[in-house]
């Protein structure tokens, strides 16, 4: 038995990822490409809704895979992991080789990106080295049109040996030429050569010698050339994937482990030290990309990068970098501030409408009172308050944050914090990551996986928490404007609102890097790792491709999870405020015994009590406290600020009240499912409880100071 | 020969040099190689972020921020901008 892939037709990678062929007919296709380059586009726009997502077995590496049909035959298109490099320096890295490799796709398609074509011809090289049924897909040729990039497409492909087309897959141009060459490459109806990659002459020497014994029991569809290649580069990586694929361990044959010490050998009597094979490598594949590149590409006038060098040059600059960051998030909060109202009150009124209908129903069932109760007081009002106070806000927000996103803004963000998440020992991306905290901070936790450094990742992760997410702007909102801002009127009102609750953003900002710094110098002691961060060009954005991908995965995605927590959620809170232990329910019974806690951080009983049990969503916590302010037994909702304020003056708030308790909503615990997802992503329990007891402490601790510090000054 | 020699974070803005040695190891070094920094690579400072650091550099087409650590490692030959 040598080295061969599984006799058994069953591919190990293929059936971890659950891939289901319908057919045997069927093609697998990888899709492969640098980031940034429009790869998922090129994705989307080929198996539409027909898509699956999980993540890479063993790995937290998001994976994807969708199908289309073609000529009446099924196309199974894998997502794989965008890299530079498939020479498994991070964990993207490897997944992407071991599909390429084990995951017998007939076909791998890599996506580039037409406008910085010789940098992502590196990842082609790479890929024929491993197979030939390679298909060459240069995106964003629109993009290179308007900045007088033109390239010779034809000679590309002759220089590689491979089919190359040129697609701008926002417009849904070239989409059908790429089918037809998938289809034809899939079923072999064309025999490819692809151009052999040659290294120097000591080096191929050195390939050959190993060559010929890697061939002797090569039965893969693995190239033995470039198993050989590896071999000599010492890249131990694939070694062990060899042997967890194709059950197969190298470094256990005598005879190749000799052949390979003598190549060496070899090689370092040329001069040539192992170190040094790499770079000879690496060096090879850029300068063949340099000169194919200088061969296809021509640049009509140089200056074709002015203008996002102008751009950069404001968006980064010393004196203008910051504050227009900052007022960007101002504009954003206060345009989802502005925007968010009237659609909320008419969805409020719209479910109000249906609660009176829902009740007539139970009424004319002559169902028991309390089965009345439970199901439309209880479950169903809960449910109306956060699909109410959620999806108007998250609407608006996603789609803007989406089209800062696709303008490339948001590295220009991790830009120009990434000297304070130096000076904390951390990541410098960790900024994009708290970026996706305001939408959602499980969002944000997943989102971490940008991070390579495994100790950076989990510094990012625990303090994802202290960027406010979506679920807690209604409680800053009702807070600032019933407090804060009331005694200004007209839509400078709103502007003010955006103001504060922009300063609470940077005090979560602050409190991330001081809790990212204390926790590098404590339990997650380490220097930063060194970091390389790419600014992508400025790109168009299409409009409703974003609103689409907004809404339909981030929105919908974020108030299905917040639906299915809050059903639940009502039932409990409902039982709590309608069962009774003597004079009291439960719910003020455990309040009362909460209240000399709270009342040390500013707060009372109930607002404490309304945390913990918005624990599932942060969402229902101002709802719930109103409800049991007004001892009604089910959430309400008051029809006006001065109602809302009303209530809660008559129950003690002050604005120290207020302070508290947007202090306290910044940092507490993590909601659940951040914390179910922490769990997830970290796999381990310890982080979990780390990252539900540092926010929490950070909100006790700051609460306990400011509002002492304030009784101790008015005392005076 | 090496004393002629400049780290990348010495480059000034608007200053392009010639990559010459790459004095990191390891996984650095590969990464470094991944963005197409070998031998005899122009590369060009183009802007610095709000505090100084880190710095956005031109390398082959694409724009890539290094922190000045990462910068000190890379030995490049200043190119006069003069003569070019």
């Amino acid at each position: 038995m040598g080295l061969s892939n599984a006799s058994s037709g069953i591919n190990i990678l293929q059936e971890e990822l659950k891939i289901e062929k319908t057919t045997a007919e069927d093609r697998i296709v990888a899709l492969g490409g640098n980031p940034n380059v429009g790869k998922s586009t090129v994705f989307n726009s080929l198996t539409g809704l027909n898509q699956h997502t999980g993540n890479w077995p063993g790995k937290t590496v998001t994976n994807a895979y969708g199908s289309y049909k073609y000529k009446g035959r099924n196309f199974i298109l894998v997502d794989i992991p965008g890299t530079y490099s498939l020479m498994a320096n991070s964990v993207d890295e490897e997944v992407a080789r071991d599909f390429i490799c084990f995951g017998e796709p007939h076909t791998t398609v890599i996506v580039v990106d037409a406008t910085c074509l010789e940098r992502n011809l590196n990842l082609v090289l790479q890929t024929l080295e491993i197979t030939s049924n390679v298909i060459l897909c240069v995106n964003l040729m629109d993009e290179a049109k308007r900045k007088n990039i033109h390239i010779n497409l034809k000679k590309l492909s002759h220089e590689l040996g491979i089919p190359v087309v040129g697609t701008s897959a926002v417009k849904a141009i070239g989409l059908s030429n790429l089918m037809e060459e998938i289809y034809n490459i899939s079923y072999g109806r064309f025999k490819l050569s692809p151009m052999s990659i040659r290294y120097s002459e000591e080096i191929e020497k050195a390939i050959s010698m190993i060559e010929n014994k890697v061939r002797a029991i090569n039965q893969s569809k693995l190239s033995s050339r470039w198993i050989s290649l590896k071999l000599l580069d010492g890249d131990l990586n694939l070694i062990n994937s060899i042997d967890k694929y194709l059950d197969f361990d190298l470094s256990k044959e005598k005879n190749i482990v000799k052949e390979v010490e003598r190549a060496k050998n070899y090689l370092k009597s040329m001069g040539i030290d192992r170190d040094s094979i790499r770079d000879i490598i690496v060096t090879n594949l850029i300068s063949i990309s340099e000169r194919i590149s200088k061969k296809v590409v021509t640049i009509e006038n140089n200056g074709y990068k002015s203008l996002d060098r102008k751009i950069d040059n404001l968006l980064t600059s010393k004196k203008f970098g910051i504050p227009i960051m900052v007022l960007l998030l101002m504009i954003v909060f206060w345009i989802t501030i502005r925007g968010a109202n009237i659609p909320s009150e008419i969805l409020a009124r719209g479910f109000s409408f249906i609660e009176r209908n829902l009740s007539l129903f139970f009424q004319w069932l002559k169902a028991p009172a309390w089965i009345h109760d439970v199901l439309v007081l209880g479950i169903f009002r809960t449910l109306s308050w956060v699909v109410s106070v959620m999806l108007p806000p998250m609407a608006i927000f996603f789609p803007m944050f989406t089209l800062l996103e696709d303008l490339g803004y948001l590295p220009r963000v991790a830009f120009n914090l990434d000297n304070f998440f130096k000076k904390s020992y951390a990541c410098g991306k960790q900024a994009l990551t708290m970026c996706m905290g305001f939408g959602c901070n499980a969002a944000g936790v997943i989102g971490c996986r940008i991070i390579d450094s495994p100790r950076e990742r989990i510094i990012a992760i625990i303090t994802n928490s202290f960027v406010p997410c979506n679920g807690r702007f209604p409680i800053f909102i009702a807070v600032i404007s019933t407090f804060f801002v009331n005694f200004i009127k007209g839509t400078f009102q709103s502007l003010v609102l955006a103001l504060i609750l922009t300063s609470v953003i940077v005090l979560g900002v602050f409190m991330t890097l001081l809790v990212s710094k204390i926790l590098s110098m404590t339990i997650l002691k380490g220097l930063a790792s060194s970091f390389t961060l790419e600014l992508p060009p400025y790109r168009k954005p299409q409009l409703g491709r974003i609103i689409v991908r907004s809404i339909l995965d981030r929105t919908l995605f974020v108030l299905g999870r917040a639906v299915v927590v809050a059903i639940p959620a009502g039932l409990i809170i409902w039982l709590m405020a309608n069962i009774y232990l003597g004079d009291s329910n439960i719910l003020t019974y455990t309040a009362n015994f909460l209240n000399p806690l709270a009342k040390l951080i500013g707060l009372d009983g109930y607002i404490l009590l309304a945390f913990l049990l918005g624990f599932p969503a942060n969402e229902i916590v101002i709802p719930i406290l109103l409800m049991s302010y007004m001892a009604t037994g089910s959430l309400i909702e008051l029809n006006s600020l001065a109602e809302l304020k009303g209530v809660l003056i008559a129950n003690g708030w002050t604005w120290v009240t207020g302070l508290s308790v947007m202090l306290f909503s910044l940092m507490h615990w993590p909601c659940a499912t951040t914390c179910l997802t922490i769990r997830k992503e970290t796999q381990s329990l310890k982080w979990t409880l780390v990252s539900f007891i540092i926010p929490a402490v950070a909100g006790f601790s700051l609460c306990f100071l400011v509002v002492n510090l304030i009784r101790l000054f008015s005392l005076l | 020969m090496e004393d002629k020699y400049y780290p990348l974070s010495s480059l000034a803005i608007g200053e392009k040099g010639i990559v010459k040695k790459l004095t990191s190891n390891d996984l650095m070094r590969r990464r470094l190689l991944d963005l197409g920094l070998i031998n005899n690579t122009i590369v060009e400072a183009l802007h610095k972020s709000p505090f100084g650091d880190p710095v956005a550099f031109l390398i082959r087409g694409a724009v890539i921020a290094l922190r000045s650590e990462v910068a000190s490692m890379i030995l490049i030959e200043k190119i006069n901008v003069e003569e070019e």
